[in-house]
C-alpha cells in the first residue's frame, strides 16, 4: 500500500505503545486481573505488542486474545458478498476481568460497538477499556477511547492506514492515496 | 468468496468455494463453545425448513445452526400440509415465499427437485438432500471433519463403504473429496455400485479387506433396511462379513485411521458394536461439525 503522507514511523509507534502500556499500568494500578483483546486484523497484533510491554514493566504474563467482529457488524445487509469471518480466540474466562480492547484506528466507533457486544457474549467483565493507536475523529456513536496513541484530524474521504510488520512487513502510520 | 444464491450441489462448487466454506465453518465452530452460544448476524432473517421427506437430524441441525446465528426458523413438513390436498410443488413453494423468507432448506425425495425450486424463487435455496442426487452439507461436514482430524484432505485415501447407488451422501462426498485432492474408493456389493461409477472417476473395491490397510479414512454408509423388500444382498450376515467394519479389521488399518458415519447407524450391520468405543470413531464429532458447517453456509448465502 502506498502512503500519500507518513505520519508515524517504526520508532514513533514503538514509543507510543510504550507510553500506552505505562498508562494502562498507572490507571489499573498494575496488571492484576487484566485481559487484552485485540480486534482483527491489526488490533490483535498491537494487543500482542502491548502485552509484551506490560510483561516487561510488571514482570507478569498477561492473557492476550483476538476478536473477529464480522458477525456483529451493523452493515452486513449493505454488502454484496458476506465478508470473511476469521477466528476469535479469547484466552481466559473474562467474567470479572478488566478487559482492554485494542484496535489500530478508531473512526466511526461502529467497530468498537460490535466488539463490545462480542466481548459481552463471552461473559461479564468487571470493566472494558479501549486502547487505540490512532484516533481519526468522525465518531457516529458515543464511544471514547481510554488510551490514544495519536490524534490525527482527517477529512472523511481520507483513509488512515496502519501498517504493522507482522501483517504488512513494515511499521508505519499514514494517509493512503 | 461464495457469490451464489443457492447451494444445491457440491458438483458445481469450485475447490476455492469449498475451502472458503470450511474456513468459515472453523470460525463458526468456536461460537458453539462460548457462554452465550449465539451471534446476532442473521437477526431479522427467516429460514424455512421445507421437508418433503422425513428427517430429524438434518432438520434439527439446520434449525440449530440458524438459531445460533439469530435467524427465525419455520418448519414446514409435508405431512399434514396442503400437498396432501393436491397442491403442486410450485404452488407450495410460491406460497411459502409469499410469507417472506430469506432461505429455504429443502429435502425432497425426487432428484433435481431442489434445483427446480431454486429456479422458481428469489429466495436462497439449500439442498438438504434430494433423492439419490446430492446432500451437499453432509459432504461439507465430512470433509470438514477429515480436515480437522488429519490437518489436510489432499492425498488422503478415503473408503466409502455401502450402498453407493442409492446414496446422495456418497455422491456429494465423491465430488467434494476429489475436488480437494483426496482419493476416494467406493466399496460395496456389485448390486450397490452404480453403473455410471466410471464417469465419477473413482476406484471400486469388492470388500473392505481389499482396502483397509491403505486407507486414512473409512466412511461407512447406512444400510437402508427399509429398501430390503427387494434385497440387494442375500443376508445381513453376509453383508457384514464383506462390508461391515469391526475392531478386528481396524487392527489391520493405519494407526491413525478414522471411522465416520453420517448416521443413524445400524449397529451390527455396517458397523459392529465394538467400533462404538473405538478411539478414532468421530461419528459424534461429525454431528457437532454439522452445525458449524451449516452456520457457515447460511451466513455465506444470506448474511449480506
Amino acid at each position: 500500500m502506498k502512503l500519500k503522507k507518513q505520519l508515524m514511523d517504526e520508532k514513533e509507534i514503538e514509543r507510543t505503545l510504550t507510553r500506552i502500556a505505562h498508562e494502562i499500568v498507572e490507571k489499573n494500578k498494575g496488571v492484576e486481573n487484566l485481559c487484552i483483546i485485540g480486534i482483527k486484523r491489526r488490533g490483535d497484533v498491537l494487543a500482542e505488542r502491548l502485552a509484551r510491554k506490560l510483561e516487561e514493566i510488571e514482570g507478569k504474563p498477561i492473557p492476550v486474545g483476538a476478536l473477529d467482529i464480522t458477525l456483529y457488524r451493523d452493515d452486513l445487509s449493505t454488502l454484496s458478498v458476506a465478508p470473511i469471518v476469521r477466528k476469535s480466540f479469547i484466552p481466559c474466562d473474562i467474567n470479572g476481568k478488566k478487559v482492554i480492547v485494542v484496535d489500530d484506528v478508531i473512526y466511526t466507533g461502529r467497530t468498537v460497538r460490535a466488539a463490545l457486544d462480542a466481548v459481552m457474549d463471552y461473559g461479564r467483565p468487571q470493566s472494558v477499556q479501549l486502547a487505540v493507536l490512532v484516533d481519526r475523529g468522525h465518531r457516529e456513536l458515543p464511544i471514547h477511547p481510554d488510551y490514544v496513541g495519536k490524534v490525527i484530524p482527517t477529512s472523511k474521504d481520507e483513509n488512515v492506514v496502519v501498517l504493522l510488520k507482522e501483517v504488512d512487513g513494515v511499521d508505519a502510520v499514514g494517509i493512503s492515496e | 468468496m461464495l457469490e451464489r444464491k443457492d447451494l444445491t450441489s457440491i458438483e458445481v462448487l469450485s475447490k476455492e468455494e469449498i475451502e472458503h466454506i470450511l474456513d468459515t465453518a472453523e470460525s463458526m465452530k468456536e461460537i458453539l463453545y462460548r457462554d452465550i452460544k449465539k451471534v446476532p448476524t442473521l437477526r431479522g432473517k427467516t429460514v424455512v425448513n421445507l421437508f418433503f421427506e422425513p428427517s430429524t437430524r438434518t432438520r434439527t441441525s439446520f434449525e440449530m445452526a440458524a438459531k445460533r446465528l439469530s435467524a427465525d426458523v419455520i418448519n414446514f413438513s409435508a405431512t399434514g400440509s396442503s400437498l396432501t390436498k393436491g397442491e403442486t410443488l410450485r404452488d407450495t413453494v410460491k406460497n411459502i415465499e409469499a410469507l417472506v423468507a430469506d432461505a429455504f432448506v429443502v429435502r425432497h425425495s425426487a432428484e433435481g427437485s431442489v434445483d427446480y425450486i431454486a429456479s422458481i424463487t428469489d429466495v436462497s435455496v439449500i439442498n438438504a438432500g434430494d433423492g439419490k442426487h446430492e446432500h451437499p452439507t453432509q459432504a461439507l461436514l465430512d470433509v470438514f471433519t477429515i480436515r480437522e482430524k488429519k490437518g489436510r484432505v489432499a492425498g488422503l485415501n478415503v473408503a466409502i463403504v455401502g450402498d453407493i447407488t442409492h446414496s446422495r451422501v456418497a455422491r456429494s462426498n465423491i465430488f467434494a473429496l476429489k475436488k480437494l485432492g483426496a482419493n476416494p474408493v467406493v466399496v460395496g456389493p456389485p448390486t450397490m455400485i452404480p453403473p455410471y461409477i466410471e464417469a465419477l472417476e473413482v476406484s471400486v473395491a469388492n470388500s473392505i479387506d481389499e482396502v483397509i490397510e491403505d486407507v486414512d479414512v473409512v466412511m461407512m454408509l447406512r444400510i437402508q433396511m427399509e429398501r430390503q423388500s427387494s434385497p440387494l444382498f442375500p443376508s445381513i450376515r453376509e453383508y457384514s462379513r464383506f462390508f461391515g467394519l469391526n475392531r478386528k479389521r481396524l487392527e489391520r488399518a493405519k494407526e491413525d485411521v478414522i471411522v465416520m458415519h453420517p448416521g443413524p447407524v445400524n449397529w451390527g450391520v455396517e458397523l459392529s458394536p465394538d467400533v462404538m468405543e473405538f478411539e478414532r470413531n468421530v461419528i459424534l464429532e461429525q454431528v457437532t461439525n454439522g452445525i458449524a458447517v451449516r452456520m457457515a453456509v447460511l451466513y455465506l448465502l444470506i448474511g449480506k
